[in-house]
C-alpha cells in the first residue's frame, strides 16, 4: 500500500525555468495517461453495446418473458433465462455465506493471533489458493470432492429427512454429490483466498496505537476484534465481500463441473442446477441456430448487469458509511 | 487510498465476471517451412486428424492446422471462409450446403455407446431397445428392476435402484447422434427432439465424455451415453442394444462397419446419411461418420488440391491409425465414392482442383 502524492513538489524555491522540451513531453505524458484511462472505458462501452446487439435477437423473440422464464429448449427454439439466474445467484450467495466467516477467521488469526513462525506459511498457503486454476477446482471437485461429499454430507442428510417434510423436499437430489450445494462449497473456496487476503492486509493497515489503546483498556482480545479492528475496516471489507461475490458470480469451469448442469429452477439444495456463465460455457461453440447464440449472448448481458449491480451496491453501501 | 482499493476492486469484478473464458481444446500442429491448411471443427476426430498429420508431414511435408473448437464453430469458420476446410460430426442438409457452395464427404465412422453403472452385473450383460431407452432417457422408466427392462434380461439379477439419467451438458455431437437415435425408433421422444443440446426432461448434465463417465462411475444406477472411442479406450461398462434386425449386439469396430456396410450413401446430399438403425445383423444402432465441409469454389487452387490430396493420402494409408484410436474406417467403396464426388470442387478455372490416382 502506498501513499500517492497529488501534489506537485513544494514550490518554495523559485523553479528554475523550464525547457520547452520538459514542457511538450509532459503534455505528451498526459496525453498518454489520459488515452490509457479512456481505452478501458472504451471497450468497457464496446462489450456492453455488442452484447446488447448480439443479445437482441432473444430479447425481440421473448421480450420480458426471457426474464422470467425458466424454459431452455434448443429444440424447439424457446429460451428463458430465469434459471440460469436463480441458479447464479443462489450458487453465489451461498458460496459467499460460507467464505465469509473462514476469511474473517483466517484474517484475524494471520493478524491478531499468529505466532510469527505460523504467518508466512498460512499466509501463502491461502494465497497459493488463489493461484490455482479453475479448471483445476473443476476436476478435483468432480472426482475427489463430489463422492466424498455424497458419501459422508448428502447420503446422511437424505436418509435422516423424515418423509413428507419441508427438509425432505429441499435436500433430495442424485446421490452422487453433483448439485447446487456441492457447487457453493467449490466457489467458496475459490473466493476464500481472494477475501481473506483483502481483508488481512485491511487489518494491517489499523494503526498500531489504535489497537494497543484498546487493550491498554484492558479489553479482550474478540472485544478489540469486534469493537476496534472490524469496525475500523468496514468500509474496505465491504469492497473484499463485493470482490469475492463478483468472482462467483462469474465463474465459469468449477461449476460446470460440479453443479450438475439441468435447466429450470433448483428445487433443492442437492438438485442439480445450471449458472448463466456455466450454461454459456457448455453451448456456445455448438449454437448454430442464430437465436440459440443470441439468448447465450443475452444471458453474457444479464450477468453484466448483474455485476454492475452489486458493484453499484457496495458502492452505495460504502458511501453511506462514509458519511456516518 | 480508498479510492484505489474501490478503483482495483471495479477493475477486478469486471476482470472475474466477463474475463473467464471457456478453455478451447487447441489442436495446434506446428507451423511448417511447406506448405499449410488450415482446418478448424468436431473435437471427436481431432486426435486422428492429429494423427494423420503428423504421419504425413513426415511424408510429404504438408502440415495441418486443426483446431478442435467444435462442430458448431467449424460450420461457422468454413461459412466465413477463415479456413480450408471445417470438420462437423453433424452432417448439413442438401439445402443448406446448395446456400454456401459447400462440398461435405466422411472421413471416419464412430458411434455413441450407452454405459451404465450397476453393481453385479457384466460389461455387455444388460439389455436395452431404442424405445426402453427413450423410456428411461425421459424419466418414465425409474427403477433398474421395473418389469419394462426385467422382461428383456431374464436371468439377470436387476438392483432396486432408482436410474439416475446422465447426459451430455454441452452441446455435442455425441448428443445429436444419441438423440437423433432416440427419435427415429421412440415416438415418445418426439416431444424433445434431436439436436447437439436438448431439453433434457430429467437426469444430470456432465462436461464432455468425461463428465459424463465421471458421473455414472460415481453413481450406482446411472446410465449415460459417450462416444465410442472414449467408451473402449477407458474400458467403460456398456449395454447392448437391439437392432433394426432385431438382434442384440455390442459395439465393437465390426459392428459399426456392418452398420456403415448396409447404408444407402446417395440417399442424401454430401452423404448426410446418419447410420442410425441400419439393417444387418451385426450393425451397431448408433452410428454415425464425422465429416469435412469444403467450398465448391476454391479461390486458390493449391490450397483445396493440399486438402483433398491429406484426405486422399489418409483413406490409403491412414486405417491402420484410425482403428489404434479406436475410430472405424470407411468401407472401401465408399472412399471411392467420395474420391469421385471431389471432382465438384474446382478452382478458379473450373477444372477439379484434385484428381485422385487410379485406385
Amino acid at each position: 500500500m502506498t501513499v500517492t502524492a497529488d501534489t506537485a513538489p513544494a514550490a518554495a524555491a523559485p523553479a528554475p525555468p523550464r525547457s520547452a522540451f520538459g514542457a511538450a513531453f509532459d503534455r505528451g505524458f498526459e496525453i498518454l495517461c489520459f488515452s490509457a484511462a479512456t481505452f478501458l472505458l472504451t471497450a468497457l462501452g464496446g462489450i456492453v453495446v455488442s452484447l446488447v446487439i448480439g443479445g437482441w435477437p432473444a430479447f425481440q423473440t421473448f421480450g420480458l418473458n426471457f426474464f422470467v422464464s425458466a424454459e431452455w429448449d434448443p429444440v424447439q427454439e424457446i429460451y428463458g433465462a430465469a434459471g440460469a439466474v436463480t441458479g447464479t445467484l443462489v450458487s453465489a450467495t451461498l458460496a459467499l455465506v460460507l467464505a465469509l466467516p473462514l476469511s474473517l477467521g483466517i484474517a484475524i488469526f494471520l493478524v491478531e493471533l499468529c505466532p510469527p513462525i505460523l504467518r508466512r506459511p498460512i499466509g501463502t498457503a491461502v494465497e497459493l489458493l488463489a493461484g490455482i486454476p479453475s479448471i483445476v477446482y473443476g476436476m478435483w471437485g468432480l472426482f475427489v470432492f463430489a463422492p466424498w461429499f455424497a458419501k459422508h454430507v448428502q447420503m446422511p442428510i437424505m436418509m435422516s429427512a423424515r418423509p413428507g417434510t419441508l427438509w425432505e423436499t429441499i435436500t433430495t437430489g442424485v446421490p452422487n454429490g453433483a448439485g447446487i450445494l456441492s457447487a457453493s462449497i467449490i466457489l467458496a473456496i475459490m473466493i476464500l483466498p481472494f477475501i481473506a487476503a483483502t481483508m488481512r492486509e485491511l487489518l494491517l493497515t489499523i494503526p498500531a496505537q489504535v489497537r494497543e489503546s484498546a487493550y491498554g483498556l484492558g479489553s479482550t482480545t474478540f472485544e478489540v476484534v469486534r469493537k476496534v479492528s472490524l469496525p475500523y475496516i468496514r468500509t474496505g471489507a465491504i469492497g473484499a465481500v463485493m470482490l469475492g461475490l463478483g468472482r462467483a458470480l462469474g465463474e465459469t469451469m468449477a461449476v460446470t463441473f460440479i453443479i450438475g448442469n439441468a435447466h429450470g429452477f433448483p428445487t433443492s439444495i442437492f438438485a442439480s442446477g445450471s449458472t448463466i456463465a456455466s450454461t454459456i460455457a457448455n453451448e456456445f461453440a455448438e449454437a448454430t441456430e442464430e437465436l440459440h447464440a443470441a439468448s447465450l449472448i443475452a444471458l453474457g448481458l444479464v450477468l453484466f448487469v448483474i455485476t454492475f449491480a452489486v458493484l453499484a451496491l457496495a458502492r452505495l453501501l460504502i458511501g453511506r458509511q462514509q458519511h456516518t | 487510498m480508498r479510492r484505489k482499493i474501490i478503483l482495483s476492486l471495479v477493475a477486478c469484478l469486471a476482470l472475474s465476471a466477463c474475463g473467464q473464458k471457456t478453455d478451447k481444446k487447441g489442436e495446434a500442429a506446428p507451423a511448417a517451412a511447406g506448405a499449410q491448411i488450415s482446418g478448424a471443427g468436431a473435437s471427436f476426430p481431432a486426435p486422428l486428424y492429429a494423427k494423420w498429420a503428423e504421419a504425413q508431414k513426415a511424408e510429404t511435408g504438408v502440415a495441418l492446422n486443426y483446431q478442435a473448437i467444435g462442430s458448431g464453430g467449424g460450420i461457422k469458420q468454413i461459412k466465413a471462409k477463415t479456413v480450408a476446410f471445417g470438420a462437423s460430426d453433424k452432417p448439413l442438409k442438401g439445402e443448406e450446403l446448395d446456400a454456401d457452395g459447400l462440398a461435405q464427404f466422411p472421413t471416419v465412422i464412430g458411434g455413441v455407446v450407452p454405459i451404465v453403472n450397476l453393481p453385479d452385473i457384466q460389461p455387455g450383460q444388460l439389455k436395452l431397445t431404442g424405445p426402453l431407452l427413450a423410456d428411461i432417457f425421459l424419466g418414465k422408466v425409474k427403477k433398474w428392476n421395473e418389469p419394462a427392462i426385467a422382461a428383456l434380461n431374464a436371468g439377470v439379477k436387476l438392483p432396486n435402484l432408482p436410474i439416475t439419467v446422465v447426459h451430455r451438458s454441452d452441446g455435442s455431437g455425441t448428443s445429436f447422434l444419441f438423440t437423433s437415435y432416440l427419435t427415429a425408433v421412440a415416438p415418445q421422444w418426439a416431444s424433445v427432439g434431436a439436436s447437439d443440446a436438448v431439453k433434457w426432461p430429467t437426469g444430470q448434465g456432465g462436461k464432455g465424455n468425461d463428465g459424463v463417465s465421471g458421473y455414472v462411475k460415481q453413481t450406482p444406477g446411472a446410465i449415460g451415453y459417450v462416444e465410442y472411442a472414449y467408451a473402449k479406450q477407458n474400458g467403460l461398462p456398456h449395454a447392448s442394444l437391439q437392432n433394426a434386425a432385431g438382434k442384440f449386439v455390442d459395439p465393437t469396430a465390426d459392428s459399426f462397419s456392418a452398420a456403415a456396410a448396409g447404408a444407402d450413401w446417395s440417399k442424401a446430399p454430401g452423404f448426410g446419411t446418419l447410420l442410425i438403425n441400419q439393417p444387418g445383423e451385426g450393425a451397431w444402432p448408433i452410428t454415425g461418420a464425422t465429416f469435412i465441409l469444403m467450398h465448391k469454389a476454391q479461390a486458390d487452387a493449391a490450397t483445396g488440391k493440399a486438402v483433398l490430396a491429406f484426405f486422399d493420402r489418409a483413406y490409403s494409408t491412414g486405417d491402420a491409425a484410425a482403428s489404434e484410436l479406436a475410430y472405424v474406417p470407411l468401407p472401401a467403396d465408399l472412399k471411392a465414392k467420395v474420391r469421385a464426388s471431389w471432382a465438384t470442387i474446382v478452382g478458379p478455372d473450373g477444372k477439379p482442383v484434385f484428381v485422385p490416382a487410379a485406385q
